[in-house]
Protein backbone atom coordinates (compact mmCIF):
# COMPACT_ATOMS: atom_id res chain seq x y z
CA UNK A 1 0.00 0.00 0.00
CA UNK A 2 1.38 3.23 -1.12
CA UNK A 3 1.06 6.35 0.93
CA UNK A 4 -0.84 8.28 -1.07
CA UNK A 5 -3.69 4.95 -0.86
CA UNK A 6 -3.78 5.72 2.90
CA UNK A 7 -4.82 8.96 2.33
CA UNK A 8 -7.41 7.77 -0.18
CA UNK A 9 -8.60 5.57 2.27
CA UNK A 10 -9.38 7.95 5.21
CA UNK A 11 -13.14 7.87 5.67
CA UNK A 12 -12.94 11.95 6.20
CA UNK A 13 -13.49 14.88 3.78
CA UNK A 14 -13.39 18.18 3.41
CA UNK A 15 -14.08 20.17 6.22
CA UNK A 16 -12.84 17.76 7.90
CA UNK A 17 -9.47 15.71 6.28
CA UNK A 18 -6.40 16.57 8.18
CA UNK A 19 -4.00 15.02 6.58
CA UNK A 20 -1.81 16.16 3.50
CA UNK A 21 0.85 13.36 3.55
CA UNK A 22 1.57 10.90 4.94
CA UNK A 23 5.53 10.99 5.10
CA UNK A 24 6.76 7.68 6.97
CA UNK A 25 5.06 4.52 7.20
CA UNK A 26 6.07 1.19 8.78
CA UNK A 27 4.44 -1.56 11.20
CA UNK A 28 5.16 0.36 14.28
CA UNK A 29 5.49 4.03 13.44
CA UNK A 30 4.11 6.31 10.44
CA UNK A 31 4.53 10.10 9.97
CA UNK A 32 2.61 12.38 8.18
CA UNK A 33 1.63 16.57 7.42
CA UNK A 34 -0.77 18.91 7.47
CA UNK A 35 -1.34 22.94 6.75
CA UNK A 36 -4.09 24.49 8.39
CA UNK A 37 -5.13 26.99 5.69
CA UNK A 38 -6.10 30.44 7.13
CA UNK A 39 -9.56 29.82 5.43
CA UNK A 40 -10.95 26.75 7.84
CA UNK A 41 -13.73 27.71 8.55
CA UNK A 42 -13.31 27.40 12.29
CA UNK A 43 -10.75 30.01 12.06
CA UNK A 44 -14.10 32.74 12.04
CA UNK A 45 -14.97 31.60 15.57
CA UNK A 46 -11.89 30.90 17.79
CA UNK A 47 -11.62 33.33 18.53
CA UNK A 48 -12.84 36.60 17.58
CA UNK A 49 -10.65 39.05 16.50
CA UNK A 50 -7.49 36.21 17.41
CA UNK A 51 -7.72 33.06 14.67
CA UNK A 52 -5.85 29.84 16.59
CA UNK A 53 -5.97 26.52 15.39
CA UNK A 54 -8.72 24.96 18.92
CA UNK A 55 -6.90 22.31 20.89
CA UNK A 56 -9.80 19.38 19.34
CA UNK A 57 -8.83 19.99 15.87
CA UNK A 58 -5.34 19.71 16.91
CA UNK A 59 -6.07 15.96 18.54
CA UNK A 60 -8.44 15.58 15.60
CA UNK A 61 -5.39 16.03 13.32
CA UNK A 62 -3.34 14.01 15.22
CA UNK A 63 -5.70 11.10 15.17
CA UNK A 64 -6.28 10.73 11.87
CA UNK A 65 -2.35 10.76 11.08
CA UNK A 66 -1.26 9.01 14.37
CA UNK A 67 -4.05 6.54 14.58
CA UNK A 68 -6.67 6.04 12.00
CA UNK A 69 -4.02 6.00 8.93
CA UNK A 70 -1.37 3.62 10.94
CA UNK A 71 -4.60 1.51 11.24
CA UNK A 72 -5.47 1.71 7.63
CA UNK A 73 -1.81 0.34 6.87
CA UNK A 74 -2.22 -2.56 9.32
CA UNK A 75 -4.95 -3.78 8.11
CA UNK A 76 -4.04 -3.22 4.35
CA UNK A 77 -4.51 -7.05 3.82
CA UNK A 78 -7.88 -7.39 5.37
CA UNK A 79 -11.34 -6.66 4.33
CA UNK A 80 -11.71 -3.19 5.88
CA UNK A 81 -12.99 -0.33 4.30
CA UNK A 82 -13.59 2.67 6.16
CA UNK A 83 -15.99 4.11 3.81
CA UNK A 84 -18.19 0.75 3.65
CA UNK A 85 -18.20 -1.75 5.86
CA UNK A 86 -16.39 -0.23 8.91
CA UNK A 87 -16.28 2.62 11.57
CA UNK A 88 -13.45 4.09 13.90
CA UNK A 89 -13.96 5.65 17.22
CA UNK A 90 -11.72 7.31 19.15
CA UNK A 91 -11.62 5.92 23.09
CA UNK A 92 -8.95 7.83 24.69
CA UNK A 93 -6.55 10.46 24.92
CA UNK A 94 -4.42 11.87 27.23
CA UNK A 95 -2.40 14.65 26.19
CA UNK A 96 -0.45 17.97 27.09
CA UNK A 97 -0.32 21.26 24.77
CA UNK A 98 2.67 22.85 24.75
CA UNK A 99 2.48 25.80 21.72
CA UNK A 100 -0.11 27.23 19.86
CA UNK A 101 -0.91 26.66 16.02
CA UNK A 102 -1.55 29.60 14.46
CA UNK A 103 -3.00 29.93 10.50
CA UNK A 104 -0.86 28.86 7.53
CA UNK A 105 0.92 26.65 10.31
CA UNK A 106 2.21 23.34 8.88
CA UNK A 107 2.46 20.88 11.37
CA UNK A 108 4.13 17.09 11.21
CA UNK A 109 2.58 14.31 13.47
CA UNK A 110 4.66 11.34 14.65
CA UNK A 111 3.07 8.16 15.97
CA UNK A 112 5.03 5.18 17.34
CA UNK A 113 2.62 2.16 18.19
CA UNK A 114 2.16 0.44 21.60
CA UNK A 115 -0.11 -2.01 20.40
CA UNK A 116 -2.97 -3.15 17.97
CA UNK A 117 -4.63 -5.66 19.53
CA UNK A 118 -8.41 -7.17 19.23
CA UNK A 119 -9.14 -4.18 17.22
CA UNK A 120 -7.75 -1.68 19.52
CA UNK A 121 -4.85 0.83 18.31
CA UNK A 122 -2.85 2.32 21.49
CA UNK A 123 0.04 4.97 19.79
CA UNK A 124 2.40 7.74 21.87
CA UNK A 125 1.92 10.28 19.02
CA UNK A 126 3.21 13.95 19.22
CA UNK A 127 3.21 17.01 16.59
CA UNK A 128 6.00 19.31 16.00
CA UNK A 129 5.74 22.62 14.33
CA UNK A 130 7.75 24.08 11.59
CA UNK A 131 10.22 24.90 14.22
CA UNK A 132 10.30 21.58 15.09
CA UNK A 133 8.75 22.51 18.93
CA UNK A 134 6.67 19.75 20.20
CA UNK A 135 2.67 21.56 19.55
CA UNK A 136 1.39 18.54 21.67
CA UNK A 137 1.97 15.40 22.38
CA UNK A 138 -0.16 12.46 23.88
CA UNK A 139 -1.36 8.65 24.35
CA UNK A 140 -4.09 8.29 22.02
CA UNK A 141 -5.98 4.70 21.53
CA UNK A 142 -8.79 4.43 19.06
CA UNK A 143 -11.29 1.50 18.09
CA UNK A 144 -12.05 -0.16 14.70
CA UNK A 145 -15.77 -1.59 15.03
CA UNK A 146 -16.65 -3.45 11.72
CA UNK A 147 -20.16 -2.62 10.62
CA UNK A 148 -21.92 0.64 10.12
CA UNK A 149 -21.87 3.06 13.30
CA UNK A 150 -25.22 2.15 14.17
CA UNK A 151 -24.81 -1.56 14.49
CA UNK B 1 -6.77 -23.45 40.75
CA UNK B 2 -9.78 -21.10 39.86
CA UNK B 3 -9.82 -19.88 43.43
CA UNK B 4 -6.75 -18.33 42.80
CA UNK B 5 -7.59 -16.59 39.48
CA UNK B 6 -11.05 -15.48 40.91
CA UNK B 7 -9.81 -12.34 43.35
CA UNK B 8 -7.02 -11.91 40.89
CA UNK B 9 -9.37 -11.70 37.91
CA UNK B 10 -11.19 -9.16 40.71
CA UNK B 11 -8.54 -6.81 41.18
CA UNK B 12 -7.63 -6.78 37.56
CA UNK B 13 -11.44 -5.75 36.07
CA UNK B 14 -12.16 -3.08 38.88
CA UNK B 15 -10.03 0.04 37.69
CA UNK B 16 -11.96 -0.38 34.31
CA UNK B 17 -15.47 -0.44 36.15
CA UNK B 18 -17.85 3.02 35.35
CA UNK B 19 -18.29 5.50 38.14
CA UNK B 20 -21.69 4.36 38.60
CA UNK B 21 -20.82 0.45 38.71
CA UNK B 22 -19.84 -0.90 42.49
CA UNK B 23 -17.02 -3.00 42.45
CA UNK B 24 -18.99 -5.28 45.09
CA UNK B 25 -21.25 -6.08 41.76
CA UNK B 26 -18.55 -8.16 40.43
CA UNK B 27 -19.91 -12.00 40.77
CA UNK B 28 -18.07 -14.92 38.57
CA UNK B 29 -21.84 -15.16 36.88
CA UNK B 30 -21.04 -11.19 35.70
CA UNK B 31 -21.36 -10.36 32.45
CA UNK B 32 -18.43 -7.80 31.70
CA UNK B 33 -20.59 -5.82 29.11
CA UNK B 34 -24.18 -6.26 29.70
CA UNK B 35 -23.77 -6.11 33.61
CA UNK B 36 -20.82 -4.63 34.59
CA UNK B 37 -20.84 -2.23 31.63
CA UNK B 38 -17.52 -2.54 30.60
CA UNK B 39 -16.90 -1.03 27.04
CA UNK B 40 -15.44 -2.96 24.11
CA UNK B 41 -11.74 -0.73 24.46
CA UNK B 42 -11.47 -1.63 28.35
CA UNK B 43 -12.17 -5.07 27.63
CA UNK B 44 -8.95 -4.97 25.84
CA UNK B 45 -7.05 -3.21 28.40
CA UNK B 46 -8.71 -6.12 30.43
CA UNK B 47 -7.58 -8.98 28.31
CA UNK B 48 -4.13 -7.33 28.04
CA UNK B 49 -3.92 -7.18 31.77
CA UNK B 50 -5.17 -10.68 32.19
CA UNK B 51 -1.93 -11.50 29.88
CA UNK B 52 0.44 -9.91 31.78
CA UNK B 53 -0.52 -10.90 35.09
CA UNK B 54 -0.72 -14.56 34.25
CA UNK B 55 2.05 -14.53 31.65
CA UNK B 56 -0.27 -16.39 29.21
CA UNK B 57 -1.48 -15.11 25.43
CA UNK B 58 -4.69 -14.93 24.14
CA UNK B 59 -5.82 -14.91 20.50
CA UNK B 60 -6.99 -12.42 18.66
CA UNK B 61 -10.54 -14.51 18.04
CA UNK B 62 -10.57 -15.41 21.87
CA UNK B 63 -12.00 -12.09 22.80
CA UNK B 64 -15.50 -13.49 22.97
CA UNK B 65 -14.73 -16.55 25.37
CA UNK B 66 -14.12 -13.76 27.98
CA UNK B 67 -17.79 -12.39 27.94
CA UNK B 68 -18.25 -13.13 31.78
CA UNK B 69 -16.01 -14.09 34.93
CA UNK B 70 -16.33 -17.42 34.61
CA UNK B 71 -15.86 -17.82 31.14
CA UNK B 72 -12.83 -15.69 31.76
CA UNK B 73 -11.64 -18.11 34.52
CA UNK B 74 -12.27 -21.17 32.44
CA UNK B 75 -10.09 -19.34 29.69
CA UNK B 76 -7.10 -18.65 32.02
CA UNK B 77 -7.14 -22.14 33.72
CA UNK B 78 -6.77 -23.34 30.07
CA UNK B 79 -4.36 -21.15 29.38
CA UNK B 80 -2.30 -22.01 32.51
CA UNK B 81 -2.42 -25.42 31.68
CA UNK B 82 -1.19 -25.42 28.25
CA UNK B 83 1.75 -24.25 29.31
Amino acid sequence: MTKEEIVRKLPYTDPFLFVDTITEVSQKHITGEYTFDENLDFYKGHFVNFPITPGVILLECMQQIGLVSLGIYLLRDKDFDLKSNSTVAMVENEARFYKPVFPNEKVTVISDLEYFRFFKLKSKVKMLNEAGEIVCSGVFSGILKPGDAKS
Amino acid sequence: MSQDIYPKLKEIIKPYLPEDVNPDAISPESHLVTDLNINSTHLVDIVLDVEDAFDITIEDDELDKMETVNASISLIEQKLAMR
